[in-house]
C-alpha cells in the first residue's frame, strides 16, 4: 500500500520552491509532513501524518480540544473552527492544506480573561445543555454574525443549521446569537 | 485511511502534470467529498494534488453584457452571497444557497460541488459488496435495498443512484458550458455532457478524460434568466439533501411562456434537464392545469422501485409548483 510512484519526483522539486507557507512534500506517503500553521495568533511548527485532519492536529498535537469530534464526516458542525475569519469544518480539513492559515478556535475568542459577547450570551440564555456542540455552535455564531446572517430569526436558523444540538437547546441558541449581534458591533476587537 | 502523497499545485500546468505524473491522483478543493470518501475508504486515492494555491486563476466571479463566468475554485458561499448572481441568475444563487451548511458552502469549491459523489447509502458504506459504482460488476444492494432517496429517472438495471447536487441543475437549466484544462488545449464542452447516464457502466459518472480539471463555468446571457428560481423540498428545511427539486426559468411575455427551460433534482442519475416539459409550456400561460401538463411530460419515463415510489408524484408537484411561482415572479 505504501509503494509509491518515484515518477511524481519532478513536481516536488518545482513545488519546494514555489511557496514558503507550502509544506514540505513528502516523498513517501509514510513520512510526516513538516507544516507551519498559525492557530489563535501563534505559529506552530509541526511534523503530521498526511491523513491528519485540522481537527486532530488541534486536538491531538496542540490539545486543543475545545473543537469536538461529533460525527468527523461534516454532518453535525461541532467541529467548526475559522479559517482566515471564515468558518469551515476542521474534521473534513486536511491539516496540510491549512498550512500557512490562520486558525481561530474557541480557545482564543476570549480577551484578557473576558469572555467574547457571544460566549457571555451562550451563558446569559442557557443556550446549551450537555455542551458538547457548544464550541462549534459559538464559532459558527459569531461568523454568522460576522457575514451578516444573522439579521432575523429565519436567517439565525438557515445560517446556523450546520450545527446540530442533540439536546435542542436551538430556542436559546437564537437568543443568545441575537443578543450577542449588537454586542459585537459595538466590541472594538471585531 | 489509506496513505498518501500530498502534492500542492502552484500553477495550472503543475496540477494538471502533477496529477498525471502520480498514481491514481485526485484533485483537492474544499475536501468536502474527497476528504469524507477517503475516511470511508471508498476513494483511494495514491496522490492528492491540492489545487487551492489555484484560486487566483481559477477563483473569479466574472459578469458581462454575454453572461457569467464563474471560476471553479469560487466557493459556493461566494456566489451564493453575489447580489449580482441573485439579481440576473437567481436560479443559480438559490440553489448554492439552499445546499449544504454555510461551513460546507465555505469550503466548496464550484468545480468539486458539480462532481460530488451520490450519497447512495450503498455507495458509501464498503461493507456492501454490491455496488456497481464503486465495484463494476458486484451488483447494485439498492435495487432490493432501502431505496427510499434513491433515483426516478435516467436510472438502469445497474444503477439507480441519485445524482445529489443543487447548483447542477441550475447550470444544466441556463445552458452552460464547462472550460476543462487538460494535458493540451483547454477544451470546452456543454454543461449537458459533462455527466454519463449509469447505464452499464455506473461507475464512469464523467466524460472527463483522465487528469483533466475543470476550470470554470460559462453561464450565457439570456431572456429567461431573472425570472428563474430553484425549489427544493427535502425531509427537513434546512442542511439536507433534495428529494425533489426544480431549477426553472422562463421568458415570459404578456403571461405567455416564450422558452423555458427546466432541470430536475434529487430525482435522477444525473443533473436532468426535462426538455419534454419545456416544449409543452412553448405558447402557453402556466396556469395550474398548464403546470401539471407539463410535470406530466417531464415524469412519463419515471419509474419508482418500491420504497421511492413517491418521488413521482411530489417531484410533480415540485415542478409544478415551481413553475407557477417563476411565472408570477414580479421582475
Amino acid at each position: 500500500m505504501a509503494t509509491v510512484s518515484t515518477a511524481a519526483a519532478p513536481m516536488f522539486a518545482r513545488a519546494a520552491r514555489a511557496e514558503a507557507a507550502a509544506p514540505a512534500q513528502a516523498a513517501s506517503a509514510r513520512k510526516p509532513i513538516d507544516i507551519t500553521l498559525n492557530v489563535n495568533d501563534r505559529d506552530h511548527q509541526l511534523a503530521v501524518d498526511v491523513r491528519t485532519s485540522l481537527l486532530d492536529l488541534l486536538r491531538d498535537h496542540l490539545e486543543l480540544t475545545g473543537a469536538k469530534k461529533g460525527c468527523d464526516h461534516g454532518q453535525c458542525g461541532a467541529c467548526t473552527v475559522l479559517i482566515d475569519g471564515r468558518r469551515v469544518l476542521s474534521c473534513l480539513t486536511l491539516a496540510a492544506a491549512a498550512a500557512g492559515r490562520k486558525v481561530a478556535t474557541i480557545e482564543g475568542l476570549a480577551t484578557n480573561g473576558e469572555l467574547h459577547p457571544m460566549q457571555q450570551a451562550f451563558i446569559d440564555h442557557d443556550a446549551l445543555q450537555c455542551g458538547y456542540c457548544t464550541p462549534g455552535q459559538i464559532m459558527s455564531a459569531v461568523a454568522c454574525v460576522n457575514e451578516g446572517h444573522a439579521d432575523n430569526d429565519a436567517d439565525i436558523r438557515e445560517y446556523m443549521s450546520g450545527n446540530l444540538c442533540r439536546c435542542a437547546a436551538y430556542p436559546n441558541i437564537v437568543d443568545a446569537v441575537k443578543e450577542a449581534r449588537p454586542a459585537m458591533k459595538t466590541a472594538s476587537r471585531d | 485511511m489509506r496513505a498518501f502523497i500530498y502534492q500542492r499545485a502552484n500553477n495550472p500546468a503543475d496540477a494538471v502534470h502533477g496529477a498525471a505524473a502520480g498514481n491514481d491522483a485526485q484533485y483537492l478543493a474544499g475536501g468536502t467529498t474527497l476528504f469524507d470518501l477517503m475516511k470511508l475508504d471508498v476513494i483511494r486515492p495514491r496522490t492528492v494534488v491540492d489545487i487551492n494555491p489555484l484560486e487566483g486563476a481559477y477563483g473569479r466571479i466574472e459578469l458581462g453584457r454575454n453572461g457569467l463566468r464563474l471560476g471553479a475554485l469560487v466557493r459556493m458561499a461566494d456566489a451564493a452571497d453575489h447580489p449580482d448572481i441573485q439579481d440576473q441568475y437567481p436560479v443559480i444563487a438559490q440553489s448554492l444557497k439552499l445546499a449544504a451548511s454555510q461551513q460546507i458552502r465555505n469550503m466548496a469549491s464550484l468545480g468539486g460541488n458539480v462532481l460530488q459523489r451520490t450519497r447512495c447509502s450503498y455507495f458509501r458504506d464498503v461493507s456492501y459488496a454490491a455496488c456497481n459504482k464503486r465495484n463494476p460488476g458486484s451488483g447494485c444492494a439498492a435495487l432490493g435495498g432501502f431505496n427510499r432517496p434513491h433515483a426516478v429517472l435516467g436510472t438502469s438495471e445497474q444503477c439507480i443512484a441519485t445524482y445529489p447536487g443543487d447548483f447542477a441543475q441550475a447550470l444544466i437549466a441556463l445552458d452552460a458550458a464547462v472550460e476543462i484544462a487538460g494535458a493540451g488545449a483547454t477544451r470546452t464542452i456543454p454543461f449537458a455532457t459533462l455527466h454519463r447516464k449509469p447505464g452499464t457502466t455506473p461507475d464512469q459518472e464523467t466524460t472527463l478524460r483522465p487528469n483533466e480539471l475543470i476550470v470554470s463555468f460559462l453561464v450565457p446571457a439570456a431572456p429567461w434568466t431573472r425570472r428563474s428560481l430553484y425549489l427544493k423540498v427535502r425531509d427537513r428545511q434546512s442542511y439536507e439533501f433534495a428529494l425533489a427539486s426544480a431549477a426553472v426559468a422562463l421568458d415570459q411575455q404578456n403571461g405567455v411562456v416564450r422558452n423555458a427551460r427546466i432541470a430536475l433534482g434529487g430525482l435522477a442519475t444525473v443533473p436532468w434537464r426535462a426538455h419534454e416539459a419545456e416544449a409543452v409550456l412553448r405558447g402557453n400561460a402556466i396556469d395550474e392545469r398548464m403546470a401539471l401538463a407539463a410535470a406530466d411530460a417531464a415524469f412519463a419515463g419515471a419509474r419508482g422501485h418500491g420504497h421511492n415510489d413517491f418521488k413521482i408524484v411530489l417531484g410533480k408537484r415540485t415542478l409544478s409548483r415551481a413553475l407557477q411561482q417563476a411565472a408570477a415572479l414580479e421582475i
